[in-house]
């Protein structure tokens, strides 16, 4: 699904460049869970942009479920983001004036779905979600845990192949991370594959497989059990 | 791109900024409604001053006789010069390009009656020609004819302000009736209306010149020579104007530069010193209510400056979701020409609506009439209007679009 060659990505600031990703090499199949482990500062956020065409990088290679993703125009980004990546953030980033169907709804806007479509399937992700009776709340008038679930339903609607999740339970408190992970498990058994960008071992050790980056590099590969 | 959902979008980011959304329009209203205000003023200006130039053609020339004013062969100055018949002659058939000509007697308020009815009016007797050049309407029978000039006839055209008064009561019909002028008997061949806003000249009676000549007057004077130009150009105009004083001041000899002893008047001249004057007035209005609406169109390109530097987590957002640039650009723009559009349009009615009150309640001057926008400015003005929203929204839509996800999703 996702297959990754010698990658080098600098930020420049000035006269300063930030040498970030240093070559790295990733091959990750399609339905696999894969965590991505390191310190803040090592690079594993900005592959995280790079693996959701957020970012472009420098020199490399980068397979998303068999295209070659380099240089694209913006145009081009957005719709393959549309139709191949769904995001899950710490911070939820939600809209905050659209309710939670409307939010789950979105990336269908992006597709042309008509509306009265989009918002029967969003009420049918929020139901599997569990979020029915919530479906006409703001973001604000829900929980933590509610507002991931509504992020990931959002997530999951465009049908993608991967999903890309920064921090998924960071702002969330350990039961409720338990119940997210779970939800996340669920998911990755229908096929789509997952990463998550943590730094907390037993959210890790829940995935199959933990890569380690440190200072722009692949350190470590740990197949989980 | 107009999609309802585009507009809950606009419609719950509006409700959401009551007052700014209220001082961004404010300013584009205000613009409008300057423009609107002083294109009406504008134009209220014009009508009135046209008024004034209404009654006669704008293509009229009136030559009067008067004093000399320069020494010429050994005159002296002060010298009366009196028009005769030979004059009006000579001009007709001499000077070529006027289509139509007429001499005029200035016989001043004579009494005249009808029955037991008396009033004092204006008589003035001419060739049919200036029924022409007078532009006169008329409302029953006909104007003055050649035989009526060649046969001496006792005939009048009467305006409708004399019928009026003359005939009243259970006699109102004036055609074929005789009125007494100066106590001779006049048969009403006419009655006329004269567009001037003048009520003298509607007072008026026409006569055929040659019999007042015969009749009150027994010589051949005459006061005033008139012509129109026809469809010929400023320059010919002028040309026949000065053929005609050369002729003038030959027949009488005065000198062709004594502007006193004829004194003409060229109508045509008057109204275009008006119209550039008018369109000097109509470019200065739209300089200053284009740069009032450019000044309303700078504010509300700020506040969209604003909101879309507000909004730069929601467009990450939606770029991460798969937005397009254009969608984003077009997302802002609308929000920028729909905040305008609405706004003008508010600014646009209460200008016309300020307008159709002035022009009702207040009673039209002499120099100010009926003041108004017409649909031409009402159209240029929504055109106006959402091409300033479509440029208050340029900047900031692209600037928005310009928003990397990266930066604008990166948590604090």
């Amino acid at each position: 699904m996702i297959r990754i060659k010698q990658i080098h990505k600098s930020y420049v600031t000035g006269q300063n460049s930030l040498h970030v990703l240093k070559g790295i090499d990733l091959d990750i199949a399609a339905g696999e869970m894969v965590s991505i482990m390191g310190a803040s500062g090592s690079g594993k956020s900005t592959l995280l942009n790079i693996l959701g065409i957020l970012d472009d990088y420098d020199s490399g290679e980068y397979h998303l479920n068999g295209l070659l993703v380099n240089r694209l125009s913006e145009r081009k980004a957005a719709q393959l983001r549309n139709r191949m990546v769904g995001f899950v953030f710490q911070s939820f980033n939600l809209v905050s004036f659209k309710n939670a169907m409307e939010n789950v709804a979105l990336p269908l806007y992006y597709q042309n779905v008509p509306r009265k479509k989009r918002n029967l399937i969003a009420m049918e992700y929020l139901e599997r979600m569990g979020l029915a009776e919530w479906a006409h709340h703001l973001p604000n008038e829900l929980s933590g845990g509610q507002k991931q679930r509504v992020a990931i339903a959002r997530a999951l609607i465009g049908n993608p192949k991967v999903i890309l999740a920064d921090e998924p339970t960071g702002a969330l408190d350990s039961k409720t991370s338990l119940e997210v992970m779970d939800l996340l498990q669920e998911i990755n058994a229908t096929g789509i594959t997952l990463i998550i960008v943590t730094h907390e071992h037993d959210i890790a050790l829940r995935t199959k497989k933990t890569i380690r980056i440190t200072d722009g590099n692949i350190t470590e590969i740990i197949m989980n059990n | 791109m107009f999609e309802i959902d585009k507009w809950q979008e606009i419609y719950s980011t509006v409700q959401k900024n009551k007052l700014r959304t209220f001082l961004t329009g404010f300013s584009v209203a205000w613009g409008i409604f300057m423009l609107i205000v002083l294109l009406g003023s504008g134009a209220g200006l014009e009508n009135g001053v046209k008024e004034q130039f209404k009654g006669g053609a704008t293509n009229g020339v009136w030559i009067s006789s008067g004093k000399t004013s320069i020494q010429y062969k050994g005159l002296k100055i002060g010298r009366p010069i009196r028009f005769t018949n030979e004059d009006y002659k000579a001009i007709k058939t001499t000077v070529s390009g006027p289509d139509h000509i007429s001499a005029r007697l200035f016989l001043g308020n004579n009494l005249v009656s009808y029955k037991n009815e008396y009033g004092s009016f204006f008589l003035s007797p001419c060739h049919p020609d200036y029924g022409f050049i007078k532009e006169l309407e008329m409302l029953q029978g006909r104007f003055l004819n050649n035989i009526d000039i060649s046969e001496f006839r006792k005939v009048a055209v009467i305006g409708e302000k004399v019928k009026s008064s003359l005939f009243k009561g259970h006699d109102t019909v004036a055609m074929g009736k005789y009125v007494k002028i100066n106590g001779v008997l006049f048969k009403v061949v006419g009655v006329f209306r004269d567009f001037s806003r003048n009520d003298d000249e509607q007072k008026r009676i026409y006569i055929p010149i040659s019999t007042a000549q015969r009749v009150f007057q027994g010589e051949n004077v005459i006061n005033q020579i008139s012509f129109t130009t026809g469809d010929a150009t400023a320059a010919d105009a002028d040309l026949m104007i000065k053929k005609s004083r050369a002729l003038l001041s030959q027949m009488h000899t005065f000198d062709f530069d004594d502007n006193r002893a004829v004194n003409i008047w060229n109508k045509n001249e008057e109204v275009r010193k008006f119209r550039s004057l008018f369109a000097g007035i109509r470019l200065f209005i739209w300089i200053i209510g284009i740069g009032t609406i450019v000044a309303g169109i700078v504010g509300v390109s700020n506040i969209m400056m604003i909101v879309v530097k507000e909004r730069t987590k929601e467009i990450g957002i939606r770029k991460s979701l798969g937005a397009t640039p254009w969608s984003i650009v077009s997302l802002i723009m609308q929000e920028a020409i729909i905040i305008t559009s609405i706004a003008g349009y508010i600014g646009l009615v209460l200008g016309v609506g300020i307008l159709e009150l002035v022009a009702k309640k207040m009673p039209p001057t002499q120099f100010f009439k009926n003041p108004g926008a017409d649909f031409s400015i009402a159209v240029m003005a929504t055109i106006l209007l959402v091409a300033a929203g479509a440029v208050a929204g340029f900047f900031p839509a692209m600037r928005a679009a310009g928003v990397k996800p990266v930066e604008a999703l990166r948590d604090e």
